[in-house]
């Protein structure tokens, strides 16, 4: 299947930290991965990459097949990007943003009014469509920051915690959410929350210590729990990235 | 251009959807007011003309003009929006060039609501509008190279505090290289071509003769390329910060 996003060898260091230390991906059209590791691991630095804001040491990023660092805006015109933490101008109104982001994005005249409404309706924003940013409730303010990354269709999602600090009704509207979008896209979500990835994610990849540790479905992960016990994501998580932070010292 | 056009269009929003673009104007034209009526003396001096307020307006671009460039970049980068502005599908300088020239409209909005001014010496005398038209020309260009540097200064912090004291520093300099105070002080430190290098690059004298009315391609030429040159910088700024 053709990769909508590609990740190849990705490198990135920060001083003599090294954050990001060669990590290659394909997402096809269809597939939400989910991007797992513990905090520190390198999953922002690598979505930051992946969205062209962060240039890479070394590696690539290719988007429907353009390479983001040789043509960033052409590259950018297919991606929609939630960064972490959903930063937002607290002064401008929920349509002003959006709208804001539409036109940047080309968009005008009927094509800007319907991508809004479109965005409005599949994000339930209509309540605070004229209300300004600054004042609105976290969840609504994330999902403020999913409607400007989904509300020109893009290729490809790239999503950096999108249901950090949600509720469990609001999780569960950003969840089908994605699900929705991934008939059409393909969708990188990081999280560090395990309970999200068997109801959102086709694939997972962990990664501990800027590596990838492991990458399967759910299922195959969950396998790898240690010492043959009852397949759990959770223990299989912990034992991976647990054993590379260690240094190897647990999988010995 | 669609996307140029609307980064310049919030970024002139975002001026006025908070109470500073108003206290902004309204100490702007006090000032104006205070310098030119109190400090310069118009008065008495029986001349129907806007030289007190050209003479002084120099200095109050050195402090207004970082106090709206202060915010360009650096309350991006606080409130980490800089990450969606720079993924958005336009290159740096086109962002670079937006936020300036939002930031150059509302100057100019600043010294046009001087208008009051100009009233008053019309309706007292006979001035010579051109030579008014052209010190308003030359604040605005002055302030445009101003802004330019300002902007950059704002690229290199998430402090707008932090990001006003340098801008201020570097336009202070930009504007007072050529005075013989500050060439004393730069002859001391810096080598001698580059002390002069920098009185030759100061927005003062270019703005003064405009003010007294003469102007020519030299000064249009300073201004243009001052402001492309700082803009320029601008950029580089923003890349290199989004690398580190």
């Amino acid at each position: 299947m053709e990769a909508l996003l590609r990740l190849e060898n990705l490198h990135r260091r920060f001083g003599a930290m090294r954050a990001v230390n060669g990590i290659s991906l394909d997402v096809p059209r269809g597939q939400v991965l989910g991007f797992l590791g513990p905090n520190g691991a390198g999953k922002s630095t690598t979505m930051k990459m992946a969205a062209g804001f962060l240039p890479p040491d070394e590696g690539r990023v290719l988007l429907a097949g353009i390479d983001m660092w040789r043509s960033p805006v052409a590259a950018k015109r297919h991606l929609g990007y939630l960064p972490e933490g959903a930063p937002l101008h607290d002064e401008m109104t929920v349509r002003g943003f959006l709208a804001f982001c539409g036109r940047v994005r080309g968009l005008s005249g009927a094509a800007l009014r319907q991508a809004l409404e479109r965005a409005a309706q599949r994000t339930q924003l209509a309540p605070v469509w004229g209300q300004r940013i600054g004042t609105l409730s976290k969840g609504y303010r994330r999902r403020m920051g999913l409607a400007q990354a989904i509300m020109h269709e893009p290729d490809v999602l790239i999503l950096d915690e999108p249901t950090d600090g949600l509720d469990p009704n609001q999780k569960q509207v950003v969840r089908e959410l994605i699900r929705d979008m991934a008939k059409k896209s393909a969708i990188i979500v990081s999280t560090h929350i395990l309970e999200e990835v068997p109801a959102v994610c086709d694939r997972v990849v962990i990664i501990a210590r800027g590596r990838i540790v492991a990458q399967g479905t759910a299922e195959e992960i969950a396998a790898q729990a240690p010492q043959g016990g009852e397949p759990s994501l959770e223990l299989a998580f912990r034992h991976l990235t647990g054993a590379a932070a260690n240094g190897g010292r647990a999988a010995a | 251009m669609s996307a140029l056009a609307a980064i310049v269009r919030r970024e002139l929003a975002a001026y006025f959807a908070t109470p500073i673009a108003y206290v902004f104007i309204a100490v702007f034209v006090a000032l104006a007011g205070v310098f030119t009526f109190q400090v310069g003396n118009f008065f008495n001096r029986g001349m129907a003309d806007l030289m007190p307020l050209f003479l002084y307006l120099p200095w109050l671009l050195l402090v207004l003009a970082p106090a709206v460039a202060m915010r360009l970049w650096a309350e991006e980068r606080a409130r980490g929006t800089i990450e969606l502005l720079l993924t958005l599908p336009l290159a740096t300088w086109q962002a670079v060039v937006a936020k300036w020239l939002a930031g150059w409209l509302f100057l100019g909005i600043g010294l046009m609501a001087t208008w009051g001014l100009w009233i008053t010496v019309n309706w007292l005398g006979e001035p010579d509008n051109g030579v008014i038209a052209l010190g308003y020309l030359a604040a605005w260009m002055t302030g445009g190279v101003l802004l330019a540097a300002g902007a950059a200064a704002s690229a290199l912090t998430r402090n707008q505090v932090i990001a006003f004291v340098l801008a201020a520093a570097i336009c202070f300099v930009l504007m007072s290289a050529a005075t013989p105070l500050v060439q004393e002080a730069l002859g001391a430190l810096l080598p001698a071509w580059l002390a002069e290098a920098l009185a030759a690059a100061s927005a003062l004298s270019h703005f003064s003769s405009v003010a007294q009315g003469v102007i020519s391609a030299a000064d249009v030429l300073y201004w243009v390329s001052m402001t492309a040159f700082w803009l320029f910088v601008n950029v580089l700024v923003v890349e290199w910060k989004k690398a580190a």
